[in-house]
């Protein structure tokens, strides 16, 4: 079944077409890797998804329900890792995640269990009682990301998670995406290509508001000619942005 | 319930700032103590009435209030700078639910306002009565009328500029065109007018009136403030909404 599809899906701001005509689907339990150059419409693909943002033509279904006359339960199904870290400063690190699940329709034992389990899995236990605004940027954004995953969606965007993370955290998080794959649909966004490699069943590369290519990392790489996935990466959207 | 979640995480976030002490509570009561105590050196019958203790406590729980739209605004404006905002309006959370959240938390603390004031103002001579449980009252209206700027402005502008316009632009205004500091009648001409057209004045006359238990005396005033309340508690949801439109 398909989790994600998009028909013609245009945003235009004032002077600029972020997103031309994108047509793109994703598999139902699908980790799909969106990548391309900075300014290539990622994020406003994600924010037009996620409900954030109205296309202004073309329509797009998560789950099957429509983007434009469904948000209300497409909302209820999904949920957004932001490009930005997006946690409440004073709250500490349980009570944000608490927050989120209540937000979504959790009681309070339900919300409560739900945020030990992702302080488990995320090695938070030391934090836990933290007010977010004195952790580190990294601490931050991994707890932005557990506040994604504490819903347990079915469809899950991920816009550039392991931005700011060093090495070992990022290694962490990857480790943590692969359990994930299967259980959710998960669409995610970076610039780290060895990332999107390991990681991600199919990758699609945007360039100028729409999808230039699209297939495994292999078959990019064939395509492309070569063996290296940067390789392939660079002459797929070079020959796109010009 | 969603609301509620929402409100009390809002709750925590504005109380746990030391910004709200400082200014909600500390700088109104230093205010006030530093005010009667001019007063009480002043011989009786040559200091200005509005420093007596019966007129200035109402006065100060006014001033004490315009600085909800600094809290409120300050709120906003940094959840949307941090992108808090964009992860809640991709949660199930509807515009409505959003702007109660913002709102409510606000009404308990403008109470604890003015309660905490008026406390004050007994050890400082002013003779307790029930009537300052109506003053206390007196003052929602205005108290709305704060929120309400202050969620139009943090909508809109940025967290530096909510400091400055809320801060200190906004409660200065207020400070000035209320009747609090000096007499607006004295002054006359355009500066009473505007301060006639301005709810400020008007909510403090009422909550000296219902003070001072001349009930009579509220409503012709209450209702300048109320319909400030009514007007720009709608123009804020509209502003917030347009706002909410256009991400
Ligand atoms: N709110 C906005 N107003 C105007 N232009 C925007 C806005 N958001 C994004 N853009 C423009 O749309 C294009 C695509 O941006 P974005 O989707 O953020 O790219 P990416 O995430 O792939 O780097 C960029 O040129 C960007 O400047
Ligand atoms: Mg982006």
């Amino acid at each position: 079944m398909e989790a994600i599809k998009t028909e013609k899906l245009v945003k235009k701001y004032k002077d600029k077409t972020a997103v031309k005509g994108l047509e793109l689907t994703v598999y139902q339990g699908e980790l799909y890797g969106l990548l391309g150059v900075n300014g290539a419409g990622k994020s406003t693909t994600i924010k037009m998804l996620s409900c954030l943002t109205q296309p202004t033509s073309g329509e797009a279904w998560v789950m099957g329900r429509s983007i434009k006359n469904e948000a209300e339960q497409v909302k209820a199904i999904m949920n957004v890792s932001p490009q930005e870290t997006a946690v409440a400063a004073k709250l500490s690190v349980r009570e944000n995640l608490e927050f989120i699940a209540r937000i979504y329709g959790c009681n309070k034992k339900e919300s409560k269990e739900k945020a030990r389990k992702m302080i488990e899995d995320f090695s938070m236990e030391e934090i836990a009682k933290c007010r977010a605004a004195t952790l580190s940027g990294g601490w931050q954004r991994r707890l932005s990301i557990a506040m994604a995953l504490i819903t347990q969606p079915d469809v899950l965007f991920l816009d550039e998670p392991t931005l700011g993370l060093d090495v070992l955290a990022r290694r962490e998080l990857w480790k943590y995406i692969e359990e994930l794959k299967g259980k959710m649909t998960i669409i995610l966004t970076t610039h780290y290509l060895e990332e999107a490699e390991s990681l991600c069943d199919r990758i699609g590369i945007m360039a100028r508001g729409a999808l230039c290519a699209e297939g495994t990392a292999e078959e990019l790489k064939t395509k492309a000619n070569t063996n290296d996935f940067e390789e392939a990466f660079i002459t797929i959207a070079g020959e796109n942005t010009k | 319930m969603r609301t509620i979640t929402f409100a009390s995480r809002n709750t925590k976030e504005i109380t746990r700032d030391i910004l709200t002490l400082i200014f909600g509570i500390a700088f109104p009561l230093i205010l006030l103590l530093l005010l009667s105590a001019i007063n009480k050196a002043i011989p009786r019958g040559y200091g200005p009435t509005n420093f007596q203790i019966q007129y200035l406590a109402p006065g100060i729980t006014v001033f004490g209030l315009s600085f909800l739209s600094l809290f409120s605004s300050m709120l906003i404006a940094k959840d949307r700078t941090t992108g808090f905002v964009l992860r809640l309006f991709t949660s199930p959370l509807r515009p409505s639910e959003f702007i109660l959240g913002y709102t409510m938390p606000m009404i308990p603390i403008a109470l604890t306002q003015s309660t905490v004031c008026y406390l004050c103002a007994l050890f400082l001579g002013l003779p307790f009565s029930a009537n300052l449980l109506a003053a206390v009252a007196v003052n929602i209206p205005i108290a709305i009328v704060f929120i309400a700027l202050g969620l139009m402005f943090g909508s809109v502008l940025s967290e530096k500029a909510v400091g400055g316009i809320c801060g200190a632009l906004l409660t200065n205004l207020s400070a000035w065109f209320s009747n609090i500091w000096f007499d607006t009648s004295m002054v006359g001409g355009a500066f009473e007018t505007v301060s006639n057209i301005l709810p400020f004045s008007h909510a403090v006359k009422a909550a000296q009136a219902a003070a001072a238990g001349d009930f009579g005396a509220i409503f012709p005033e209450l209702w300048w403030v109320v319909a400030y309340a009514v007007v720009l508690t709608a123009a804020a949801v509209a502003v917030f909404a347009v706002k909410l439109k256009k991400n």
